[in-house]
């Protein structure tokens, strides 16, 4: 069981208030990804779930109890830093045993549960290294081994593969899925990163200055964002956002349109503009534009490749029923 | 063009040269000493026996037989192996403290300590005399471990607290969250990892301690004397004794300088890590 709570949490350091009163809940079972730009206060809410950081106020409860007291290794949760945090005098092997030693437990059953944890996260070869004799993937995934042994209530991950390389990356966040999908415990993960949160989350808590901004599913977020900051966070390329008489049309003061929801022409469209750069991936040709008169550049999101070149007239149409409005607050209308 | 760095002249025949003076200069009374150790305290104050004498080993002799120095020796390795063990006891929890767990007041109390050390000890040196004969403690190895240990702690502290400020947190804390008391913290995480560390501090507060003179002349007699008095007591109020008195100096530091030879890469390493890192 994993279900945690957080009751009019707040966090000060000195008379700076990082996290005004927070609620929310993680149900058991959950993936939930906290993201948001750097210094939303993300890292610090997840120490303090983990209890590595005091509460200013509030509470925390865990499966229904209330652990704002209680001292780290007694919340059956595990953690996974972003420098991984090995223990660098010890072996892969100890890395992994240490909580369960720590816990008393006799070795024998130590040694079962490190190997069936090495196993699971192909390390067998290694047990015997020590952490300096590591890749970063595979000291990740020591971290993630000795955060397994333990059988944690939840699992805390703070901006795990941000010090790994793309390729890796991406390889990663598919074990930790696979991970979630195979145990089924409560992970919280913080990133910055957006795909991130996108692709492993079922639920995502977007922050910003310790503020919850919303909390859904990502196709949520990607189709329903509460406010202008969600709907720039979530998307890649962001997604564009025009004021002005273009917005007033529409009755808001702010009008947004994805990359990939507007429509391109080279003859006629909604929007005259110039070709800037164009990014050629291939699969998608991203081009911005320029000169709209509507923002300093558009970014739109073409499948396939077009052939552009810089200093091209372009026209540009929104596509009607994907055009998020926003008041002058940048709340959705 | 690339820029190549040139070698200097003065780099090539100047530093070394510079170097060999200097340390010539700390080698040359060491090597005085143990020169006028093998003298007789007639030749030593001769002028033309400056170099050419005859070497004899009276004065060696003469220490063993008349003055007791190994029950001296035997002080000094206790009171100095004692307080050490002491000060790491004390320090290394409490730079762990300082270094993991810091407050608003840790700098304060970090600066406080150092003040200490610059408080000249002559000041203290009545209150300390009366204190220490009023409970009884005069001349005894408690009081020499304990003096030994309050004057090194300082500086102990301030060592360990510089390495342990090099263990990462993350390290500390993942402890923490997998269950280690903090006991169990200090044992299994902080002293393997500043080890190298913790054993410079130890060796020079041993050699601090094996040199500590001014309070161990002052507040001793006989039970509790060191070789540092043994050298006060050759002092030679009553002539010029420079044969005798450079036999039982050479043979004071003659062990902590055999010592800080073998464990000169750790001290050097010792020391400049916290500096430079």
């Amino acid at each position: 069981m994993g279900r945690i709570q957080l009751k009019n949490v707040t966090k000060s350091f000195g008379d700076v208030q990082v996290i005004p009163p927070l609620d929310l809940t993680i149900e058991d079972g959950e993936f939930a990804v906290f993201v948001g730009p750097s210094g939303c206060g993300k890292s610090t809410l997840l120490r303090m779930i983990a209890g590595l950081e005091d509460l200013t106020s509030g509470e925390i409860e865990i499966d229904g109890e209330v652990a704002t007291e209680v001292p780290p290794a007694q919340r059956g949760l595990a953690m996974v830093f972003q420098s991984y945090a090995l223990y660098p005098h010890m072996t892969v092997r100890k890395n992994i045993g240490f909580p369960l030693r720590m816990a008393k437990i006799e070795q024998a059953e130590i040694d079962q549960r490190v190997e069936t944890a090495a196993k699971s996260l192909n390390l067998m070869d290694y047990l015997d290294r020590k952490p300096a004799d590591l890749s970063g993937g595979q000291r990740q995934r020591v971290a993630i081994g000795r955060a397994i042994v333990r059988e944690p209530a939840a699992f805390l991950f703070d901006e795990p593969l941000s010090n790994l390389d793309a390729a890796l990356r991406v390889g990663m966040r598919l074990e930790i899925g696979e991970l979630h999908e195979r145990l089924k415990t409560t992970m919280i993960y913080v990133t910055h990163d957006q795909v991130e949160a996108m692709t492993m989350a079922n639920k995502i808590v977007v922050l910003r200055a310790g503020v919850i901004e919303q909390v859904g599913s990502p196709l949520e977020l990607y189709h329903r964002p509460q406010n202008e900051f969600v709907a720039g966070f979530i998307g890649s390329p962001k997604m564009n956002f025009v004021k002005g008489p273009e917005a007033e049309k529409h009755d808001a003061a702010t009008i947004g349109i994805r990359p990939e929801h507007t429509d391109v022409s080279m003859t006629d469209g909604a929007w005259k503009g110039r070709v800037g750069v164009a990014e050629h991936l291939g699969s998608d040709t991203f081009i911005h534009v320029h000169d709209t008169g509507l923002a300093d550049m558009l970014t739109v999101r073409v499948t396939g490749d077009i052939s552009v070149k810089h200093g091209d007239t372009i026209y540009l149409t929104p596509q009607a029923d994907q055009i998020h409005k926003f008041d002058a607050q940048g709340l959705r209308i | 063009m690339p820029i190549v760095a040139k070698t200097s002249r003065f780099s090539k025949y100047g530093r070394p040269t510079v170097a060999w003076v200097v340390g010539l200069m700390f080698f040359f009374p060491i090597f005085w000493m143990v020169l006028t150790s093998f003298k007789t305290d007639a030749d030593a104050v001769k002028p033309e026996h400056l170099i050419w004498f005859t070497p004899t080993l009276e004065n060696y002799l003469n220490m063993t037989e008349n003055y007791d120095y190994w029950r001296f020796a035997k002080n000094s390795v206790i009171t100095a192996v004692f307080a050490t063990a002491f000060t790491l006891v004390v320090g290394i929890p409490c730079a762990y403290a300082m270094a993991f767990n810091p407050s608003k007041a840790t700098k304060d109390v970090l600066m406080w300590m150092l003040s200490t050390k610059m408080l000249p000890a002559a000041a203290v040196l009545y209150p300390m005399t009366f204190l220490t004969k009023s409970a009884g403690l005069f001349d005894t190895h408690f009081l020499i471990i304990l003096v030994l240990s309050l004057i090194n702690l300082p500086i102990a502290i301030w060592m360990l607290f510089t390495y342990f400020k090099e263990i990462p947190k993350d390290i500390i804390e993942a402890g923490q969250m997998d269950g280690v008391s903090t006991m169990g913290e200090i044992k299994e995480i902080l002293i393997p990892l500043a080890w190298g560390g913790i054993a410079a501090t130890a060796l020079l507060v041993f050699i601090f301690c094996w040199n500590e003179a001014y309070w161990t002349v002052r507040l001793t007699t006989t039970d509790a004397a060191t070789l540092s008095k043994l050298i006060e007591g050759n002092r030679a109020p009553e002539g010029l004794f420079f044969g005798r008195l450079s036999a039982v100096s050479a043979a004071a530091v003659g062990p902590i300088v055999v010592l800080g030879w073998f464990c000169q890469k750790q001290l050097v390493q010792g020391l400049t890590f916290g500096a430079v890192k």
